[in-house]
């Protein structure tokens, strides 16, 4: 037996699977945290997700050019011919 | 009354500090960030490329970015053909010239060159309490390509700023004017015909649409965890206008897998992406960070990704740090993805050799050293090597192309030099 997969509704279900799982992280996340006076360490410039920007500029240039996906962390243009 | 009014100046900028409010000097600074980065593949691609990065406090709690990068690269890239047992000779993308490839090597196109100048705007401006606004402009010009983008994003902090949403959406404007003009697409390249590759048209175009949610959580007072979930729709011109696909023979004999003609390849004109990413940060008891990312990719042509992302920066003493890092990546094979075609059989509509789009792994393992003790005087050093690998040798390989590499790995330096300080 033959089995046709298309790609196009093998799509759909993979983003309804991602929806969910990220509904179901978001709820979790819930309930946890700190106190104002708790936020040193969080204060730190390295602790930043977004510390280190033109490494992860530079890291998303590369990889945008040399392979078929991009963003996530930011958006997925890459702004640039290379891919 | 000298005295009082030094007492009234120093009380002032104390309670100014105590409440977090920037001073008149702090308005008129400016967080330099520069780097550096050379890359380079061996026989293949070098690029360099130097970033200046500006960031300014305009008032309390918003600021301005900007950002300038150049990028320039030479060398060669693989045009998606098959290597032969014979001398190839192809047409440059021109059209006007010609290029020759060894026998049993990979073809590989020698005019590849460019260089990018790209400019982005940042605008971070708090409009409630407990919302932020983000706006972005971004402009990319290079030989044949030329980019526009522009984006809105909104932080909400809730949960005494423990947990923040975001949500954000891009739109982004290219336009394609491939060297000599686009080629037809599914036509074929022969440098004996005049012309010899036919053209549709001068100039393409595309457009990017991205949508983007996410949170941040701070989980307790040393890690914290990100979740994004971005989709993406491009929608135009998404052909590579210089990759080719070879058309090899497949009678039985000496000449199978010879390549008989070369023709330009043909990508679906819409494409959907999806992704969820994820990240974990902590820093630990003895103030080292780790940090772990993991995104899943997925999209209507068929590709599916995983990519992995460790770091763990190593404090050492009087500001200094050392940072192994290390990034997995793989990928499926888009569905109109093939290594070659058959002579004889239908051409399909839409197809493609370009090797980033076929089924491959890619490891990065790389070490950062710095100094970031002085925000007036932050640098660093990375070194990373980038290898990229698929199948050499696939099933469906036949004749002499059984004994050729058909997937060559890509290995890669990367050397980036940042340096950091306010003006």
């Amino acid at each position: 037996m033959i089995t046709i997969i298309n790609p196009v509704s093998s799509f759909h279900r993979r983003f309804q699977y991602l929806a969910l799982v990220s509904v179901l992280l978001l709820a979790s996340c819930s309930g946890l945290g700190v106190k104002p006076w708790q936020r040193d360490i969080h204060a730190q410039q390295e602790m930043a997700m977004d510390a280190d920007s033109l490494d992860i500029a530079v890291d998303a240039h590369i990889y945008f050019s040399k392979e078929a996906s991009s963003g996530g962390q930011g958006f997925a243009g890459g702004g640039c011919g290379c891919n | 009354m000298q005295l009082k009014r030094k007492l009234t100046g120093a009380l002032s900028l104390a309670s100014c500090s105590l409440l977090g409010l920037p001073t008149a000097q702090a308005e008129s600074q400016w967080d330099i960030e520069t780097a550096v980065m050379y890359y380079s593949e061996k026989d293949r691609v070098t690029a360099i490329e130097p970033i200046l990065g500006m960031k300014k406090e305009l008032s309390d709690d918003e600021f301005l970015k900007l950002k300038f990068t150049l990028d320039s690269l030479t060398g060669a890239s693989a045009s998606g053909a098959v290597p032969s047992t014979q001398v190839q000779t192809f047409s440059t993308p021109s059209g006007n010239d010609t290029y020759v490839v060894a026998a049993n090597e990979t073809p590989l196109d020698p005019t590849f060159f460019d260089t990018r100048a790209q400019f982005s705007l940042g605008w971070d401006k708090p409009i409630k309490r407990t919302l932020r606004r983000n706006l972005g402009f971004n402009i990319s010009k290079e030989y044949d390509f030329t980019s526009i983008a522009g984006n809105a994003s909104w932080t909400w902090d809730t949960n005494l700023r423990n947990t923040s949403y975001t949500i954000g959406a891009n739109i982004e404007l290219d336009w394609i004017e491939p060297e000599g003009g686009a080629p037809l697409p599914l036509s074929s390249q022969d440098p004996d015909s005049s012309p010899p590759i036919l053209r549709d048209g001068d100039s393409k175009q595309k457009q990017v649409y991205d949508l983007l949610l996410g949170v941040t959580q701070i989980i307790d007072r040393s890690s914290l965890v990100q979740f994004n979930l971005s989709l993406s729709l491009a929608d135009g011109y998404l052909n590579d206008p210089y990759k080719l696909v070879s058309v090899v023979d497949s009678t039985a004999g000496p000449n199978e897998g010879e390549p008989v003609d070369q023709i330009y390849e043909n990508r679906p004109d819409t494409r959907q992406r999806s992704a969820l990413y994820s990240r974990y940060k902590k820093q630990l008891t003895n103030r080292d960070i780790f940090s772990i990312s993991y995104r899943f990719m997925s999209d209507d042509w068929g590709i599916d990704s995983h990519t992995v992302d460790v770091s763990y920066r190593w404090r050492l003493n009087n500001g200094y740090f050392i940072q192994p890092g290390i990034r997995y990546y793989e990928q499926s094979a888009a569905h109109f993805y093939r290594y070659f075609l058959l002579d004889g059989d239908a051409i399909p509509g839409t197809v493609t050799a370009d090797y980033r789009l076929g089924e491959l792994t890619t490891q990065t393992i790389g070490v950062k050293f710095g100094y970031s003790g002085n925000k007036n005087n932050n640098w660093s050093i990375r070194l990373e090597r980038y290898t990229q690998s698929g199948e050499s040798h696939p099933d469906v390989a036949i004749g002499q192309l059984v004994n050729q590499n058909l997937y060559p790995d890509v290995d890669a330096t990367i050397i980036q030099f940042n340096y950091a300080f306010l003006w």
